[in-house]
C-alpha cells in the first residue's frame, strides 16, 4: 500500500483533492497492486468462466439457463451470504450446511405434518436458525471453545438432528403455495421491470443525497461522473438481466408461459441490501469489522467482543434457515440430505471465492453473491458439458483452494507493503 | 504550589504472591510532561493500568483535580478524562483513520452512523495537533508508518477532550524523524493544557520533552523531580540503583 513520506509541508490533502473517476480509478489500480484484490478475482473468474461455456455449449446462454443459474445458486448464496459474518471475525462455521437442513426439516415438519400455516412455519424455522446460532456463539465466544471444532461437532450432531426430524430418512414433500413460490415461481414481467426502477431509482437518490450531504459539509464528496458511472453501471447490468428473463423461457409457449424474473431474485437483493446496510452504516457492523480487525482493540475500545460474536453466529446460522427454506423450497421436499453433502463447503467456497478473508476484518455481504455466482456457473456449465459430479467436486474444490491461496498471498502482500 | 490534576497516593497492588506496588505516590499536573521511567518490571506499566482502572488496586488513594475518586473500570477512568496510549496501540489495522479514532464511540443518527460529522470531528482534532503527515483520514490504518499510527493513537485520545493522556512507550519502535514527530505532537499536547504522563526509557526522550520526571524502582517511588534540576546520570542512578545522593529511597 502506498506510504506516505513524511514531509513536514504536506498537509491533508483530503480537504483539497476531490476524487475524479481518474482517480477513483488510479486508487483502485493502487489497492489492487497492494495486496487488497477485493473482488476482482471473482469478477474475472465470472466473465472467464462464462466465456469459455458459452463457447463449448451455446445452450448456457440461454433465458431458460440464465433464469436456472439463479435458482440452483440461491441457497448456497444466502448461506454464504450468513457466513461472511462470522468470517469477518475470523471464526468458522462449518454447521452452516446441516444448520440449514435442520431448520428446513423444522419447516417441512411443521408445515406438512402439523399442517400450520405457511407464515408460522417459516418464522418457526427462522427462530430455529437463531436457536442454533446463539448456542454456537455462546459456546465459542464464553466457553472459549474454538469455531472450528464447535462447528465441526454441531455439524455431526445436526446430521444426527435432521435424520431424526424427518423419521429416519423419510422425503417429507412441501405443498403449500407460498414456500414453493419462493425458489420456483416467477414475478409477473411489469413487477420486475417496477422494481428495478425503483431499486436504481432508490440507489441513485441515496448516492446522490450523501454527496450532497457532504459537499454541503466541505467533506470530500464523491463527483457527480463518478456517481452516474455507478448508477449508469448498476442500471445496465439490471436492466439486462430483467430483459433476459422477461423473455419467453418455456419451450411450449402456447402450453404454459414461463416468464418473468424469479422470486428468489427480489429476495436474494433485499437480504443483500439489509445486510449491507448493517455492516457499513450501522455501529454493530463497524463493531464486526473492528473484532474481525483487532480483538484487543476492539475490546479496550469498550466493544462487548463477546456479544458481537454470538450475534455473528446468530446472523450466520439464521441465514442458513432462510438457505434452508429456499432449498426445500426449490425441491418441494425435505429430506435428510437438505443442506448435507457439498452445501457447506459450497457455500464457504462462495464468500472466499467473492474475496471474503479466512483471517477476518475483510468482506463484504457482496462477496458471497459474486462467489456465489461462479459457484453456480461452475456447476451448471460443467453439468451443460456433461460432467459428471466426479469433476464438477474437483473443480469447485481446486477454485476454493485458488481463491484461499489469493487470500492469502494478498495478505502476505499487504503486510509486506505495509511494513515497507 | 498548584494542586496536581491527577495525583495517587500510598498505591499497593500485589499479583498473588508478588507485591508490583509498594505505597507508591505518582502526580500529574495540567500542562506539563511528567516521565515515568523505571527498569524493566519495576511497575511502571502496572501502575498506569492501576489508574486507567484496567487493574483494581489493594489500597491507597486517588485523586483527580484535588477531589478523591474512585477507578473501578476504564470507563470510569474515560469519565474523568483519563485516557491510555498503549504501546501496541489497539488500533484496528482494516478500518480507516476515522473509524478507528472513533471506535466503540461511533457518532450516529438514529440507527445509521453519522459519518460526515465524524470526518469532521477527526480532521478538526488532527489540525488541532498541527498533525499534517497524513494524506487522507479516510486511509486505512494497515497503510500507515510506525509514527503515522502512533499519531493516530495519540489523537484518538485528544478527540475526546481528555485532560490526562498516558502514552506507555509512544516512540519505543520508531525512527528518528518520527520518534521527533511524536515527541513534537507529546510537547503540544501540554501545552494546550492537558498533563501528560510520558512513559520512557530513553533519556534523551525524556529530557527532550518533560517537566518533571518520576523514577520506579522495584516497585516503589524512588524520586519526583524537576527535570530542570537533575541530570542524566542522576536519573540513571534513580532508574538502576534507587537512589543518587540525596535523591531516592533512603535505606
Amino acid at each position: 500500500m502506498n506510504k506516505v513520506k513524511e514531509l513536514p509541508g504536506e498537509a491533508i490533502v483530503a480537504a483539497t483533492q476531490a476524487p475524479s473517476i481518474g482517480r477513483s480509478v488510479r486508487a483502485y489500480v493502487e489497492r489492487v497492486r497492494g495486496g487488497d484484490m477485493g473482488a476482482l478475482p471473482a469478477v474475472l473468474g465470472l466473465v472467464v468462466l462464462c466465456t469459455v461455456f458459452a463457447i463449448a455449449r451455446p445452450s448456457f446462454l440461454t433465458a431458460i439457463n440464465f433464469a436456472n443459474l439463479f435458482t440452483q445458486g440461491a441457497a448456497v448464496t444466502v448461506i454464504a451470504m450468513g457466513l461472511v459474518f462470522v468470517l469477518l471475525l475470523g471464526e468458522i462455521d462449518l454447521s452452516a450446511g446441516f444448520a440449514s437442513g435442520v431448520c428446513a426439516a423444522v419447516l417441512a415438519v411443521t408445515l406438512t405434518n402439523m399442517g400450520l400455516p405457511w407464515y408460522v412455519c417459516v418464522l418457526a424455522a427462522i427462530l430455529t436458525g437463531v436457536l442454533i446460532g446463539t448456542v454456537l456463539g455462546a459456546l465459542v465466544a464464553k466457553v472459549g471453545i474454538p469455531s472450528f471444532v464447535v462447528t465441526l461437532a454441531a455439524f455431526l450432531a445436526f446430521q444426527g438432528l435432521v435424520l431424526l426430524l424427518v423419521d429416519e430418512g423419510t422425503n417429507i414433500s412441501i405443498r403449500d403455495n407460498v414456500v414453493v413460490a419462493i425458489a420456483t415461481r416467477n414475478l409477473p414481467p411489469w413487477l420486475g421491470w417496477a422494481l428495478y426502477a425503483g431499486g436504481v431509482a432508490i440507489y441513485a437518490a441515496v448516492q446522490l443525497l450523501r454527496a450532497r450531504g457532504r459537499a454541503k459539509r466541505g467533506l470530500v464528496a464523491d463527483p457527480m461522473s463518478l456517481i452516474a458511472a455507478r448508477v449508469g453501471t448498476l442500471a445496465v447490468i439490471a436492466g439486462l438481466a430483467v430483459y433476459v428473463l422477461n423473455l419467453e423461457r418455456s419451450r411450449n409457449a402456447l402450453i404454459t408461459s414461463l416468464t418473468g424474473v424469479p422470486i428468489v431474485i427480489p429476495v436474494i437483493l433485499a437480504l443483500l441490501v439489509v445486510w449491507t446496510f448493517v455492516l457499513r452504516r450501522t455501529a454493530f457492523g463497524r463493531h464486526i469489522y473492528a473484532v474481525g480487525g483487532n480483538a484487543e482493540a476492539a475490546r479496550r475500545a469498550g466493544i462487548a467482543v463477546d456479544r458481537i460474536k454470538v450475534s455473528a453466529f446468530v446472523i450466520c446460522s439464521s441465514m442458513a434457515a432462510v438457505g434452508g427454506i429456499i432449498a426445500a423450497s426449490r425441491a418441494s421436499s425435505v429430506d435428510p440430505n437438505t443442506g448435507g453433502s457439498s452445501v457447506l463447503l459450497y457455500a464457504v467456497g462462495a464468500a472466499v471465492i467473492g474475496g471474503t478473508s479466512l483471517f477476518g476484518g475483510k468482506g463484504r455481504v457482496l462477496d458471497a453473491i459474486l462467489g456465489g455466482a461462479v459457484v453456480a456457473v461452475i456447476e451448471n456449465g460443467m453439468g451443460l458439458m456433461g460432467y459428471g459430479a466426479s469433476v464438477k467436486y474437483l473443480v469447485t474444490g481446486s477454485v476454493l483452494l485458488l481463491a484461499a491461496g489469493v487470500d492469502a498471498l494478498a495478505r502476505k502482500r499487504a503486510a509486506a507493503a505495509g511494513l515497507r | 504550589m498548584t494542586t496536581p490534576l491527577l495525583e495517587v497516593r500510598g498505591i499497593d497492588k500485589s499479583f498473588g504472591p508478588v507485591q508490583v506496588l509498594h505505597d507508591v505516590a505518582f502526580s500529574a499536573y495540567a500542562g506539563e510532561v511528567t516521565a515515568l521511567v523505571g527498569d524493566n518490571g519495576a511497575g511502571k506499566s502496572t501502575l498506569v493500568k492501576c489508574v486507567g482502572g484496567i487493574y483494581p488496586i489493594d489500597s491507597g488513594e486517588m485523586l483527580f483535580d484535588g477531589r478523591p475518586v474512585q477507578v473501578h473500570g476504564p470507563r470510569d477512568a474515560g469519565v474523568l478524562g483519563i485516557e491510555i496510549v498503549y504501546q501496541d496501540l489497539a488500533l484496528c489495522d482494516n478500518l480507516d483513520i476515522v473509524q478507528n479514532m472513533f471506535l466503540g464511540r461511533e457518532r450516529r443518527r438514529g440507527l445509521v452512523l453519522d459519518e460526515a460529522s465524524m470526518e469532521e470531528m477527526a480532521e478538526q482534532t488532527l489540525s488541532g495537533l498541527s498533525v499534517r503527515t497524513v494524506k487522507s483520514i479516510r486511509q486505512q490504518v494497515s497503510s500507515l508508518s510506525g509514527g503515522q499510527r502512533q499519531t493516530v493513537a495519540i489523537a484518538k485520545a485528544v478527540l475526546w477532550n481528555s485532560k490526562v493522556v498516558i502514552l506507555d512507550e509512544p516512540t519505543a519502535a520508531l525512527g528518528v524523524a518520527q520518534t521527533a514527530q511524536v515527541l513534537e505532537l507529546v510537547r503540544r499536547l501540554a501545552d494546550k493544557g492537558l498533563a501528560v504522563v510520558l512513559i520512557s526509557h530513553n533519556m534523551n526522550d525524556v529530557f527532550a520533552v518533560s517537566d518533571r520526571i518520576a523514577a520506579l524502582y522495584l516497585g516503589r517511588m524512588a524520586a519526583q523531580v524537576r527535570t530542570a534540576d537533575v541530570t542524566h546520570a542522576q536519573v540513571v542512578e534513580l532508574i538502576t540503583s534507587g537512589r543518587s545522593g540525596d535523591l531516592g529511597i533512603v535505606q
